[in-house]
């Protein structure tokens, strides 16, 4: 689905209205949206809501075999998601502009920035090493996805617990949650990444653009800093020219942002803590919210079990006292005959018939030569019809690749048979 | 042999009886119209689990995938962690086929619907919180259904007592798990997806427990709707 075209006069409306120093949200220049953290049930599972936009970060963990030029270095993993969810554009299974580029950014921002401990992932030098997976999903693109993205991962990186594991010699024991408590990751810093907005040639500047502010914009820097106001990554694009004080002044911004969300989400991570500790239910069904009039709750409810087993069997019975489905015994005419595939419509003998003819075969002794000759008939038929019947089945290939002692067989096989096929010819001729 | 047949499902219903007698559902929520940029959303909770669910559309198709007659609906399942595989496709064609079956899709002929569901956490009866949450979905964005639709995931304990709304755990326990999606209107199923091995008797009685279940879940639905659409919480 294609994104809706915005329109002239709504561009222009933004670009004025941002001229003028004012914001659709009614924010200031410097302002950040509400930021909000909440954590799922399991660890390493945070979602964060950034006004409208939404997304939910989740870390996993694995044993692999290290990379062979860092033998004693876990592997971090980062994939950036762009759900259809998020926004009628992003299209499943296409790896977009924009999803390389918040991917790139957010490997920058975390991996190369050293912020995790790899070290301590490994379990065997060269061997054996936690790959870490932080898998982070949009769930509504509202703007500024990679702030939110990048506060989400870290956020679940700090939550995640890895489980424990014991080496004796050769062995590697991994231990479950129950046996062992799992050991959190080391985090040494948490770089969080700021958004600048850049309008008229870099004329205006937005902190953490909406989506329409983004859609009007000109260029976009990203500063990826943590609180000890170092810069670990920083990123222009789209192609405006900026003064050295605008990026300086950009930073000063940063680090006061970054600050407060590093203030808040340690805050939200003792909250969790303290929960958790509290042996409390945590996660995404209690977080959500009672008071608003779109969401509802039930408490656990009993279902009415009575007549249900009455009620099943009656059903079974009802289906007994229909006429059982009749499968048609298979015909074969003569023991010793191999059939294959449907046996009814092969011969078009009827039992009764066959009975018949034994019957007649045993009286009948006068007409020999007769009967010969109906054999060798039928025999043809017999070869034609056994090709043509086998031929959508498996056996086919067989008759084929070797026809000739299949047919012996069938014929040494079905001699008997063919005598009775023969009478029934006979009879059907009189 | 039939009389044998049914003396031994008598036994199974006897002891069905006895130990069936604590299903129970657990608790659930919904919240509707929670992201901004779908034309519906909700979000549907069972227990632990957990899925969001975004509709978009009806809207402009993809040539190839337009059909003449009626609306191309779209079924789209994230898990959690990594990218979709087998196990996805099959409950998104699952759900899509539910849907298919309960919208009205000739009333948007050449255009898309695009479902999109995300699973926030999997505690077991995934299959029937994913149809609860895409129901409620269609039901935010206003598309127009013949009826509406629930799912209801039972399982086989091993000593053959049924389990309503089983959890991860009772699921890896259980000898065999079904879910069932339930029609509003005549409480028949639509859909239907099992794996393990159980007699007809308890398929039939767990056909039962979900019908019943499915009032639950009706009742649920109606409750929500009322309230988002009164004047005070």
């Amino acid at each position: 689905m294609k994104e809706t075209p915005l329109s002239n006069c709504e561009r222009d409306f933004l670009l004025r209205a941002i001229e003028e120093k004012k914001r659709l949200d009614g924010r200031q220049t410097y302002d950040y949206r509400k930021l909000k953290i909440t954590f799922g049930t399991d660890y390493g599972c945070c979602f964060v809501d950034l006004g409208q936009t939404r997304v939910m970060a989740q870390v996993s963990c694995e044993l692999v075999a290290p990379k062979e030029n860092r033998p004693t270095e876990g592997i971090l993993f980062f994939n950036i998601e762009l759900s259809p969810m998020a926004s009628p554009s992003f299209e499943q299974g296409r790896q977009s502009e924009l999803s390389v580029k918040l991917n790139r950014q957010l490997e920058r921002c975390l991996r190369n920035s050293k912020c995790i401990d790899t070290e301590s992932l490994c379990v065997v030098s060269g061997e054996k090493v936690w790959q870490v997976r932080v898998d982070v999903h949009t769930l509504n693109n509202d703007g500024n996805l990679m702030d939110a993205a990048s506060v989400a991962a870290i956020t679940a990186l700090c939550h995640f617990r890895r489980p424990d594991v014991a080496i004796q010699g050769e062995e590697v024991t991994v231990f479950s949650p129950e046996e062992r408590d799992p050991i959190p990751l080391s985090v040494y810093h948490m770089p969080i990444s700021v958004s600048f907005a850049f309008f008229q040639q870099g004329t205006f500047l937005l902190v953490d653009p909406c989506e329409r502010e983004e859609r009007v914009m000109d260029g976009l820097l990203m500063i990826a800093m943590n609180k000890h106001r170092e810069i670990c990554s920083i990123q222009s694009s789209g192609g405006i020219m900026l003064l050295k004080d605008q990026v300086m002044r950009c930073s000063k911004i940063a680090s006061v942002k970054v600050s407060e969300i590093t203030e808040l989400i340690s805050q939200a991570l003792l909250n969790d803590k303290a929960a958790r500790k509290a042996g409390g239910k945590c996660g995404f069904a209690e977080s959500m919210p009672q008071d608003r009039i779109t969401a509802l709750k039930m408490d656990q409810t009993d279902v009415e079990m009575t007549n249900v087993s009455q009620t099943g069997s009656g059903v079974i019975l009802q289906g007994d006292e229909a006429p059982p489905p009749t499968v048609p015994s298979p015909v074969v005419p003569v023991p010793g005959v191999g059939q294959v595939g449907q046996g009814l419509q092969s011969w078009g003998l009827e039992e009764e018939e066959e009975d018949d003819d034994d019957e007649e075969e045993e009286s009948s002794g006068d007409d020999q030569v007769e009967e010969v000759t109906q054999i060798k008939l039928s025999e043809k038929d017999k070869k034609e019809a056994a090709v043509v019947e086998i031929s959508d089945s498996e056996e086919e290939e067989v008759v084929i690749l070797y026809p000739e002692t299949t047919e012996k067989s069938k014929n040494s096989g079905s001699r008997s048979d063919q005598k009775g096929a023969a009478a029934s010819k006979k009879r059907q001729k009189k | 042999v039939s009389f044998l047949r049914r003396s031994k499902f008598e036994e199974g219903g006897m002891m069905e009886v006895s130990a069936s007698n604590n299903v129970s559902l657990r608790e659930f929520g919904c919240e509707q119209n929670l992201l901004s940029r779908p034309d519906g959303s909700a979000s549907f909770v069972q227990g632990d689990t957990s899925v969001m669910a975004g509709v978009y559309g009806p809207a402009e198709v993809k040539v190839s995938k337009e059909i003449y007659d009626r609306a191309t609906l779209e079924v789209l399942l994230q898990p959690k962690v990594g990218p979709a595989g087998v196990r996805e496709q099959s409950q998104e064609q699952c759900v899509r086929e539910t849907c298919e079956a309960a919208l009205l899709l000739s009333l948007h002929p050449r255009s898309s619907l695009t479902l999109i569901l995300q699973v926030l956490h999997d505690d077991g009866s995934l299959l029937s919180c994913c149809l609860n949450a895409a129901c409620m979905a269609l039901m935010d964005a206003g598309l127009s259904m013949s009826c509406l639709f629930c799912g209801v995931t039972c399982a086989i304990g091993a000593d053959g007592d049924i389990i309503a709304d089983p959890t991860a755990a009772q699921e890896k326990e259980s000898r065999a798990l079904m879910t069932f999606a339930i029609d509003s209107t005549e409480r028949r199923v639509m859909m239907s997806s099992t794996k393990g091995s159980f007699s007809v008797q308890e398929l039939q009685e767990c056909v039962a427990v979900s019908q019943k279940a499915s009032e639950k879940v009706f009742q649920f639905y109606r409750d929500s709707v009322r309230r988002r659409y009164s004047k005070n919480l």
